[in-house]
């Protein structure tokens, strides 16, 4: 509570509104430039720690990371000396990381599409009836919330090759078993499955808000245009006005997508080889386990730029979104 | 006929078919945390022996979770969580609150130049930050402490954001009379603004805690020691000393992590939504 | 064209009874206004006959047709929404033409681009085209077609609207408050709107409004509902001069009318507030009445005496050519409002006393119930028949 304490007695606030009046007009002028800098004052000084940590924390950091990449600069060294793209020329000129890139679309665009199919049939079928509304939503969404390395650990045990239910179920139907999690042709579909598993609940409750933002008029002009069946409301009223919805979703999800971690990090290690490999995980193994900078900043900056693209990409669609209602 | 019939007529065998499929999807969801419940109750005899029973045959839940509570730390564990937690989520507050109070009823020369700043801030993830975070934390001379693990969420830009969205729908003209009634700057924030705003404060802890509690990446980095973990990198550190011969107390540990936030989201389910979907859903 | 019958039209939402027995006949072609304040029930009933929602017990037909099982689109009704309920995704074009693609193209033909393909789809859709660009014409947004609801103002919107309605040809016009979300001078101009409109097409309107106004402006008869019952149905004129019901009778009219107790004299006098009237009504010496006076049933008197009440100002409302003037009677517990002519009331001031007398054919009496006492002043013979028995 330090913070505001020290505020209090500041002489800057400026709680000169009552003494401005009584001044004459002639004067009014500079008790008004006076009472402006005292509020911007006031103002900069509640921003004040804000803004130091802002610049502390995010953009010494990011221009840090930019200045990593393109140097030689290596963790504990007191020299460096600018190498220009020579780490990103390395990156991409390696296996893993070219591996470990095309994962990350892929798991992207398995994780995605799967995300918003779930989650908006889930979410048609629980606002299509009124019982037990909260209920499915409550399970349908409790991965979501679930500490992720601890449910990492239950799917492990679930994928084991020979104690896991999953194999067991499959053996006892008479279809073929895996070990999923050791098996370069399963290992990134089996996260990429998680990644579903983990993210339809946040989907579906977007898309639930949606349906609810639906005003229940169109619906009653649908009934008595004619569009009264099932698939016609669904065509004439609910998905269009989901649209915007579902843009927020896929570029939400996609983001989240691209920041796994956890479930490399327990399940598989990026393995076998470069199989489940992806850019967080490349990241932090080569910044922090290999102690490579260079190669780790080159890797961050690609993340960033990618992170930064689907964002605004968001932002676009969010201001057109506007021109909607 | 029956097809110009009126559709609630015909409520019934839908309602079926919905309540099936949502009970079939919600239990396939549910499979990995029933999984991970069933093996922590389990003696490690039955969980080798292949079985698809939910409930064992002997009862063994009492040595797991001692186990998982003894040998492992879990206890340090999660009162580590619960400090970083509460001391990002206090600071947190303590340094946006007022911040996005001055961006909201405040015009001052360099609010669009703070404001894009924090939209900024916003784009900007974590762990690209990480390295020269750590290198920061380094030369600071704060690694593997709480401080190290406290110290990257000290300001969130998401909360500015949040806050200040809120504050401004707050009417300009209860900062008025607060400052008639003689309340400094500072006191408006947390006299009026922070009450006023409590659904947002209530939103963004969740956020917050949700993700501070669940978080990997960063503890992964920067904490060695076991009396430092937080949960998550606890049971990692757990699952490799374990090294995968003793799944019943592993299973309790993980169990226990996740329960504390699972029985606060069944108690309190709209407030988790809001607050772990950004307040994009009101 | 139809007529629509409702029978008897029960609706409850769990404990709470929202239509408790509604009964009424609409003739072909006529504008049926629904009147009453809201929750009162009279979107319940709308949205019943429109088949958006079903009642509870009773029966419903239009053009002597049962429609109680049939689906909204099956019972040739067209709506108009409070909110338009335009589809934002659509252009004007097609928000009207919908009403049409769904009844004359086949499922398949619907389809996004494969309908385009198959036969007859091209020939159906310029015949749709055709007719939404004839109807958009007629109510003068020809030119807005290719506009999307989010571009149009709130008039425009209100015509569009209107205009899916049309497209249709449908029996019957259903609107529910279509003009309450429109600023009030353009509230006055859609209601000429729409009341042409009705005598272009001639067929069957039901209106529903909670504005007096528009209510007596535009219908054929007026139906008012209270807490989900029917209290009356008759020309405007009639529902303002005569009404059945104490609670018609007080939501009718404004300034409100003048509710005054009285105590039967004698046989064609009753005592009210210090004074004496000469009104007949068929009730015994010492009976309890409620007399119901509208504000311009007064008029200045020179005096007090037999026929005229005695009161002392308390606020003048200037209204041009009208003055209200608020005034209390001796023991009165709440003021009375008179409607004076200006120029025949120049120099009334607050405080002042005041006579206003009153024409006693103007008087509506009421029993202890709110029903509905007829006088009949010449032959001094009142008749008790409540009127209600008499319409049913």
């Amino acid at each position: 509570m330090s913070e505001p304490l020290a505020l209090t007695g500041a002489p800057n606030e400026p709680s000169a509104t009552g003494s401005v009046r009584t001044l004459p007009p002639s004067l009014a002028a500079a008790p008004a430039r006076r009472r402006a800098f005292t509020e911007a004052l006031a103002a900069w000084a509640l921003a004040g720690p804000a803004v130091f940590f802002l610049l502390a924390l995010f953009f010494l950091p990011v221009i840090g990371v930019f200045v990593i990449a393109i140097t030689d600069w290596q963790f504990g060294g007191l020299t460096l000396s600018f190498v220009g793209l020579a780490n990103f020329r390395e990156i991409f000129a390696d296996d893993g990381f070219r591996a470990s890139l095309v994962n990350t679309i892929v798991y992207v665009l398995i994780v995605v599409p799967g995300t918003l199919v779930f989650g908006l049939l889930i979410a048609l079928l629980i606002e299509s009836g009124k019982s037990c509304r909260s209920f499915y939503r409550a399970i349908h969404f409790l991965p979501f919330m679930a500490t992720l390395t601890a449910m990492a650990v239950a799917w492990e045990a679930l994928l084991h090759p020979t104690i896991g239910l999953v194999n067991q179920t499959l053996a006892a139907m008479g279809l073929p078993t895996a070990n999923w999690l050791r098996d370069e042709n399963t290992a990134l579909p089996v996260l990429a499955v998680i990644g579903i598993w983990q993210n339809l609940g946040y989907a579906m409750v977007l898309f639930l808000a949606g349906l609810k933002s639906i005003p229940q008029d169109l619906y009653d002009a649908a009934d008595t245009d004619g569009a009264d069946l099932w698939l016609d409301r669904l065509r004439t009223v609910t998905l269009p006005l989901l649209g915007p919805v579902s843009m927020f979703v896929v570029i939400v999800v996609a983001l989240r997508a691209f920041e796994s971690f956890d479930t490399v990090k327990v399940l598989t290690q990026g393995g076998p080889g470069h199989a489940s490999e992806m850019l967080l995980y490349t990241l932090y193994r080569e910044s922090f386990e290999y102690l490579r900078s260079g190669y780790g900043a080159a890797v961050a900056v690609v993340f960033l730029a990618i992170v930064v693209t689907l964002t605004l990409a968001q932002v676009r669609l969010m201001d057109r979104r506007v021109h909607y209602q | 006929m029956s097809i110009n019939m009126h559709p609630n007529r015909l409520l019934q065998p839908s309602a079926i078919v919905r309540h099936a499929v949502l009970l079939t999807t919600g239990a396939l969801i549910l499979v990995p945390v029933v999984w991970m419940v069933s093996l922590s109750i389990k003696p490690p005899g039955e969980i080798f022996r292949a079985s698809f029973s939910f409930w064992p045959a002997q009862f063994y839940g009492v040595e797991n979770y001692t186990k998982a509570l003894t040998e492992a730390p879990l206890p340090r564990y999660m009162g580590n969580g619960l400090i970083v937690c509460a001391l990002i989520l206090g600071l947190q507050i303590l340094v946006c609150a007022p911040c996005a109070y001055a961006l909201a009823k405040i015009r001052f020369p360099g609010r669009d130049l703070l404001f894009a700043m924090v939209l900024i801030g916003l784009l900007l993830p974590h762990q690209v930050l990480s390295l020269p975070l750590f290198v920061l934390g380094y030369q600071l001379g704060i690694l593997n402490g709480y401080a190290a693990l406290i110290f990257p969420y000290v300001v969130s830009p998401f909360g500015i954001f949040l806050f200040r969205q809120f504050f401004k729908t707050i009417p300009d003209d209860v900062v008025h009379a607060a400052r008639l009634d003689g309340l400094s700057e500072i006191a408006i924030v947390w006299k009026i603004m922070v009450p006023m705003a409590l659904p947002a404060v209530i939103a963004f802890s969740i956020f917050s805690v949700v993700g501070h509690w669940n978080d990997l990446f960063w503890p992964l980095i920067v904490v060695r020691d076991q009396s430092l973990m937080p949960p998550p990198l606890g049971i990692i550190a757990f699952k490799t000393e374990e090294a995968g011969n003793d799944y019943g107390p592993l299973m309790a540990a993980s169990t226990l992590v996740v329960l504390p936030l699972v029985i606060a989201f069944l108690a309190a389910q709209k407030w988790f939504i809001q607050g772990m979907t950004g307040g994009a859903v009101k | 064209m139809a007529s629509v019958s409702i029978d008897s039209i029960h609706k409850n939402y769990g404990a709470t009874s929202v239509l408790r027995g509604v009964s009424l006949s609409i003739a072909d072609g006529e504008f049926l206004t629904l009147l009453g304040p809201s929750g009162c029930g009279k979107s319940t009933l709308l949205r019943i006959l429109a088949g958006l929602e079903m009642q509870d017990a009773g029966s419903l037909s239009i053009g002597e047709r049962a429609v109680d099982n049939l689906r909204p689109k099956c019972r040739d009704v067209a709506m108009v929404f409070q909110s338009y309920a335009l589809y934002p995704h659509m252009t004007v074009a097609s928000n009207m033409g919908l009403p049409l693609r769904m009844r004359r193209l086949s499922t398949f033909q619907r389809l996004p681009l494969l309908g385009r393909l198959l036969p007859g789809t091209a020939r159906i859709a310029a015949e749709i085209d055709a007719e939404v660009t004839r109807t958009a014409k007629s109510l003068g947004i020809g030119h807005l077609l290719a506009r999307k609801p989010g571009q149009l103002s709130g008039g425009q919107r209100q015509r569009v609207a209107v205009g899916r309605a049309m497209v249709r040809h449908p029996a019957v016009f259903l609107m529910d408050e279509p003009l309450s979300n429109l600023d009030a001078k353009l509230r006055v101009q859609m209601r000429a709107e729409i009341k042409e409109l009705h005598q272009r097409l001639g067929v069957t309107f039901v209106y529903v409004t909670h504005d007096q106004a528009e209510a007596m402006t535009l219908s054929d008869r007026v139906a008012v509902m209270l807490d989900g019952e029917l209290l009356q149905v008759a020309p405007p004129q009639e529902i303002y001069a005569d009404p059945d019901d104490r609670r018609v009778a007080e939501f009718i009219g404004s300034p409100k009318i003048n509710m005054l107790d009285g105590v039967v004299r004698e046989r064609g006098l009753i005592d009210v507030a210090g004074s004496t009237l000469a009104i007949g009504a068929d009730a015994l010496a010492g009976a309890h009445l409620t007399l119901g006076i509208r504000p311009e049933a007064f008029h200045l008197a020179e005096r007090g005496g037999q026929g005229v009440l005695t009161g002392s100002v308390r606020m003048i409302e200037h209204m041009g050519s009208d003055l209200f003037v608020h005034f209390d009677l001796a023991g009165g517990d709440h003021p009375l409002i008179a409607r004076l002519l200006a120029e025949r009331a120049p120099d009334i001031a607050p405080g002042q006393t005041l006579h206003v007398g009153v024409r006693p054919d103007r008087v509506l009496l009421f029993d202890r119930n709110g029903r509905r006492l007829r006088q009949e002043v010449e032959s001094g013979r009142a008749s008790v028949t409540p009127i209600r028995e008499v319409a049913r």
